[in-house]
């Protein structure tokens, strides 16, 4: 058995308000691959991601984590594999200082306090942030934030990353560093985001959305590179997959 | 500048963070020290003046001894003043009765009510936030578990001082825009106001339910575990037993003025 499948089975998921987010997504990614959930505002790529750790509970259809399915009994053990990075890292930190906020998740698992400290330490030396370790989060850049927010996540040794819009709001050698960082990781990685020429290096698969249906799923060059395709859906291409045209 | 630095709830937890000896005494003994201190002031008769001056030494020994600047404290204190001013602005209406004359200014016994309610506010807001600053909230609130207080309080108060961070930002977020296109009119028509509010609201509970979404993501399951748990040490129970000591002597018996009669029984 591998912690590091996800798979999703005509997930439908409707908000209060009547608005069907979700219209029977299904997909399975496995161990170790990085896959990219692209799609227009809109398209449900938030609300799906928010599924898979059981934030929000699907209306009809089912996750599956590992080879666990996804009940309110299972969520917390869930919890512990899929590691969620969120759009905003101020809704993430929230203890007085980054080491508190790194320490909260492996503090919940019950972990003896050496062994807290020695995850707390290992997640920030990986993120580069060792040195913003008694800092309160609030004061950190956004940068700082984002790679916190990351060490947040694998101080809890998750299987699976969860990430939305990971590269927002950063400047490049902070988007720079966030690719190095992405790149390294051997964990499966779902990663959400606008920003295509992150994808282009980070991912080998793409699932592209629109009005909560899965419209393509295929190999990143090639669903990238399909100029068509990303424009009937919101998106365009990837500046460097761009057929050159005459000025 | 920050919309945390505006109202300054960030510096309770800068100052919470200095190492001082009063900043690693056990945040219960702390607790019960104030608790007990709050109760013992608020026991005082209406007209009691006197007799409370020696209680100030508590919260200045708290804010000298954890090396924490006036200005945070009596900054906060001035904000909570008007409620304190409120409960006691009528008293010198109500009770007209004469019981102390200066001279010939004759001082009554509203007046009086009125000026002790005032000491009683500062004692105790002085107290309690100096608590706050030598302690930090996510130690109180593991400290109130430990107490016996029970879990759903405790975290409603964490929760509670999480999210006047997350107001208070989207206040300043939301002020701006406003300022940004009222084209310099400082006033703007009840209307307005009750939408900005209402606004707020929505955006201020979308970012509670994330946050909250964040802890949950993350195991928090209603208790609050700290990385160094307090190891309870001799000095903890000494400063416990001095003070509730020194309470027990500053309420049975008016120090300042036992002090006075006697300096001025001495030197005549």
């Amino acid at each position: 058995m591998s912690h590091h499948i996800v798979e999703v089975r005509d997930l439908r998921f409707a908000y209060p308000d009547g608005t069907e987010a979700l219209k029977g997504i299904s997909f399975r990614i496995s161990h170790g691959g990085a896959v990219a959930i692209v799609g227009g505002n809109g398209a449900g790529k938030s609300t799906l991601l928010q599924h898979l750790n059981g934030c929000l509970t699907a209306t009809s259809g089912t996750v599956i984590i590992g080879d666990t399915p996804l009940t309110p009994g299972t969520i917390p053990r869930a919890r512990r594999c899929v590691g969620m990075v969120f759009q905003d890292p101020d809704d993430q930190l929230f203890m007085p200082t980054v080491a508190g906020d790194v320490a909260f998740g492996p503090l919940n698992a019950g972990l003896p306090p050496d062994m807290v400290e020695q995850r707390t330490a290992s997640a920030l030396e990986r993120v580069g942030m060792t040195h913003v370790r008694e800092r309160p989060p609030y004061r950190l850049s956004a940068g700082e934030k984002r790679a916190v927010a990351i060490a947040t996540v694998l101080a809890m040794t998750p299987d699976i990353l969860v990430m939305d819009e990971p590269s927002s709001n950063l400047d490049p050698r902070a988007r720079r560093r966030l690719i190095e960082l992405l790149l390294s990781f051997e964990h499966t990685r779902i990663i959400a985001t606008h920003d295509l020429e992150l994808v282009l290096e980070v991912c080998t698969r793409v699932i592209l959305l629109d009005a909560g249906i899965v419209v393509a799923d295929g190999p990143a060059r090639d669903i990238l590179g399909n100029e068509p395709l990303l424009l009937a859906h919101g998106l365009e291409c990837p500046y460097s997959l761009r057929p050159a045209r005459p000025r | 500048m920050g919309a945390t630095d505006w109202i300054e709830i960030g510096r309770m937890d800068d100052l919470a963070r200095l190492d001082t000896p009063m900043h690693r005494l056990d945040a219960r003994a702390k607790i019960i020290v104030t608790l007990a201190f709050i109760g013992v002031v608020m026991s005082f008769p209406p007209h009691a003046l006197s007799a409370l001056t020696p209680f100030l030494f508590f919260p200045l020994v708290l804010i000298y001894g954890a090396r924490i600047p006036m200005g945070p404290i009596v900054k906060k204190i001035l904000l909570a003043m008007p409620f304190a001013l409120a409960v006691g602005i009528f008293n010198p209406f109500l009770d007209r009765r004469p019981v102390l004359a200066i001279g010939p200014v004759t001082i009554t016994g509203g007046w009086m009510s009125f000026t002790s309610i005032l000491v009683r506010f500062l004692l105790t807001a002085g107290a309690a936030l100096a608590l706050v600053a030598c302690t930090g909230m996510v130690r109180l609130a593991s400290a109130l578990g430990q107490l016996g207080v029970p879990r759903v309080f405790v975290v409603q108060l964490l929760f509670l001082h999480r999210y006047l961070f997350v107001v208070a930002q989207e206040g300043r977020n939301v002020l701006r825009s406003v300022t940004l296109r009222s084209s310099g009119t400082r006033s703007l028509n009840l209307g307005v106001y009750g939408s900005l509010t209402g606004n707020l609201l929505l955006r201020s509970m979308d970012r509670a339910t994330r946050v909250y979404r964040a802890m949950m993501a993350r195991g928090f399951d209603g208790e609050i575990r700290l990385v160094h748990p307090h190891q309870v040490r001799w000095i903890d129970g000494a400063f416990i037993a001095g003070w509730l000591a020194f309470f027990a002597l500053g309420r049975t018996w008016n120090l300042a003025g036992g002090l006075g009669h006697w300096l001025t029984g001495v030197i005549p």
